[in-house]
């Protein structure tokens, strides 16, 4: 496995980083903005005023660090569900992220025009697929975009996810598959999904596998850019497999203490990838106490301003369930459509 | 008899049936340690052991295809789809396959395997939680399709299901599974397929529902009592086997249906049901068979599925259309 960073935040024996001071902050600026929303978001589910939340805490530096070498302007996310920080970074802007989760109006929180990412994805595994045929699909047409495709060591269980690999292998798509193996797929640990390592499956696709500490940023930015830097040149795709811990339940409907062993939390706690990240900007001589209360005030007042913008939104209306279900409506679909609208002015 | 609700019936059914049949298994995601994201298996793998409690790799075409052969090797499989709109991800296994193996090997191979799945909304899930898909697989001959509305029909029918010799899908009604409990029988009582239930009698017009869509059916019904309407409430309880003489004989007393369904409308199995009876008691019927159903759009975000899902106000609306014809 792939680290360059140690837990104390000094740097592996002859390891380098490829991210400079600013790089670095801007990596933990994103980090504490996504472990903030997740904090905000889940006490915002609990008032019942936002849907079900799954939070990123404890894979953040998988997520950013692999984003973080992504162009927005060209590169491409396929998300899952739990990549948050990514989608913001990438140009979609957090009010409508919240919006959607709030119930604010479909037309205001979708992903704006020129946003190079694709919906959230519910459906595990399917998003692979897509992303193989855009990445195909922008090769196909010259055009210079990599894709970047999220997806846990539990949706790797799905066909999809072997046919998607198998596929982009075959058709050498510029295309790299992120497994955030976080240990937990629900309440099913990582042994149950395989008998083998998720990264050397790339082997028998013909490509690529890496295997990196998913809590190292700098180790994961690393196999990220190397990744890209394949796809971009035309030399196929690349599985990376991040080691990582889900700090947190599965999701704002699980509660992990029926299933945790004992200590299993607390003992990934230690590995948690921002206490890391910031010793080894201590390490470098950028860290101060100081510093860390202006950047987290700074993220905090950003992630209000986009709540209260999310709050400020219009809401959904009915006829928000018909207006982009086709492109050219069906007739019967154009009556139903009033006969709701009628229906709901009634009294 | 115990009170219990439809996630206490269903787990005790589940037990009843391991216990009485050595080769019944249950698998699935989660439904070891966690019990089933519905607790509908909790403590299954302290009684029996992860030989006949078997948390599955992430994969619903594995759940279902291993299925089938663990059928054709003998045993008794139960599996368990966290949610019916992940069936789609087993389609390939559960239409062509599970369904028509008999079919296929022309009575040599038969595959006894229950597919259990929530399913229904109203209750603020995400995308694919709350897809109404049953009408799917009634067009897939081979497999039955069970949709129980309470908790007694979820135990007996789930005895009924896991017995048939044929595949069924047994779909159970999540916004249903915790609301309210009645006196469930203990012991070895079945509920057999193909015969509805009268969840309320009445004489003026006759409401059709299935699944979690019956609750609907029955506010209603309480609903236009007060307007003087007497309607008849209806369990279909199996949409294969479809009770075809229950059905058309009580419509036929009334002279009035209206069909609810939570699914979109065209194509649902209310479908099915308006055209058995125009079929089977026209010159019974009195007015139209109405159809009350969701939209024919995707489910929609949690924000939005009030506007989608049928409402006590639009059935009742539809029930005095149909009375007044
Ligand atoms: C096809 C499909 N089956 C089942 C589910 C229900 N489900 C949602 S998340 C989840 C676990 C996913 O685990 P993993 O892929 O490891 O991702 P993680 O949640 O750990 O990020 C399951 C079973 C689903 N969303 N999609
Ligand atoms: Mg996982």
């Amino acid at each position: 496995m792939r680290r360059l960073l140690q837990p104390d935040g000094s740097l592996v024996e002859g390891g380098c980083s490829r991210l400079g001071p600013e790089q670095l902050v801007e990596a933990l600026r994103w980090m504490l903005l996504s472990r903030l929303v997740d904090a905000r978001a889940t006490a915002l589910q609990r008032q019942g005023r936002f849907g079900t939340h799954s939070p990123v805490k404890g894979q953040e530096a998988s997520v950013v660090g692999s984003a973080m070498a992504l162009d927005p302007a060209v590169d491409w996310i396929a998300p899952s569900y739990r990549e948050l920080p990514a989608l913001v970074r990438h140009g979609y802007p957090l009010e409508r992220i919240l919006g959607r989760s709030m119930g604010r109006s479909p037309a205001a929180t979708r992903i704006p025009d020129g946003v190079n990412v694709l919906p959230n994805q519910v459906a595990l595994a399917t998003q692979l697929q897509h992303a193989v045929g855009l990445a195909w699909g922008l090769r196909l047409q010259g055009r210079p975009g990599v894709v970047m495709a999220y997806f846990g060591e539990g949706a790797a269980s799905e066909g999809d996810s072997h046919e998607a690999m198998n596929l982009a292998g075959v058709r050498r798509a510029p295309v790299v598959f992120l497994l955030m193996n976080n240990q937990w797929a629900i309440s099913t640990s990582r042994e149950v999904q395989s008998a083998g390592q998720f990264f050397r499956r790339a082997e028998g696709y013909g490509f690529a596998g890496v295997q990196v500490d998913g809590n190292d940023l700098l180790a994961v930015f690393e196999a990220a850019t190397d990744a890209v830097a394949r796809a971009r040149a035309g030399e196929g795709p690349t599985l990376i497999e991040c080691v990582t811990y889900r700090l947190s339940f599965h999701n704002t409907t699980d509660n992990p203490r029926r299933y945790l062993p004992p200590g299993w939390l607390e003992r990934a706690e230690c590995e948690d990838p921002i206490p890391r990240l910031e010793a080894h900007l201590a390490w470098l001589g950028l860290w101060d106490q100081g510093a860390r209360a202006a950047l987290e005030a700074e993220v905090a007042e950003e992630v209000e301003a986009a709540v209260q913008a999310a709050l400020a939104m219009p809401p959904s209306r009915p006829e928000d369930l018909f207006d982009q279900v086709y492109a050219l409506p069906p007739e019967r679909v154009r009556r139903q459509r009033q006969e709701l609208l009628q229906h709901v002015q009634e009294p | 008899m115990a009170e219990r609700n439809i996630v206490e019936a269903i787990r005790d059914g589940l037990a009843f049936e391991m216990e009485r049949d050595p080769r019944v298994l249950v698998l699935g995601l989660d439904v070891g340690r966690l019990g089933g994201v519905f607790r509908a298996t909790e403590g299954l793998l302290e009684r029996f052991g992860p030989d006949r409690v078997v948390d599955m790799p992430l994969a619903e075409g594995a759940i279902v295809g291993s299925s089938v052969g663990l059928a054709l090797s003998g045993l008794v499989p139960v599996a368990e789809i966290q949610f019916l709109g992940f069936t789609h991800q087993a389609f390939q296994q559960i239409g062509p396959q599970l369904a028509r193996y008999r079919a296929r090997s022309y009575g040599r191979f038969g595959c006894q395997v229950t597919i259990r799945a929530p399913s229904g909304g109203g209750v603020r899930t995400p995308e694919f939680h709350p897809d109404s898909i049953e009408a799917q697989f009634v067009q897939t001959p081979g497999i039955k399709v069970a949709c129980p509305a309470t908790p007694a029909d979820a135990r007996g029918l789930l005895l009924s299901a896991i017995r048939d010799p044929d595949p069924v899908l047994f779909v159970e009604p999540q916004r249903l599974y915790r609301q309210g409990r009645e006196e469930v029988p203990e012991g070895d009582v079945v509920v057999p397929f193909g015969r509805l239930r009268v969840a309320r009698p009445g004489t003026d017009v006759t409401l059709v529902a299935w699944s979690a869509a019956v609750e609907l059916c029955l506010r209603a019904a309480e609903r236009l009592a007060g307007e003087g309407i007497s309607a008849e409430v209806l369990d279909l309880r199996t949409l294969v086997p479809l009770d075809v003489e229950g059905l058309t004989a009580a419509v036929a007393r009334t002279g009035r249906a209206v069909v609810v369904q939570e699914a979109p409308l065209s194509a649902g199995f209310g479908a099915e049901v308006a055209a058995t009876l125009q079929e089977e008691c026209f010159f019974s019927l009195d007015a139209p068979v109405a159809r009350v159903a969701a939209w024919d759009v995707p489910y929609p975000a949690a924000s939005l599925e009030g506007w989608y899902l049928p409402t006590v106000r639009r059935v009742v609306g539809a029930a005095r259309r149909t009375v007044s014809v």
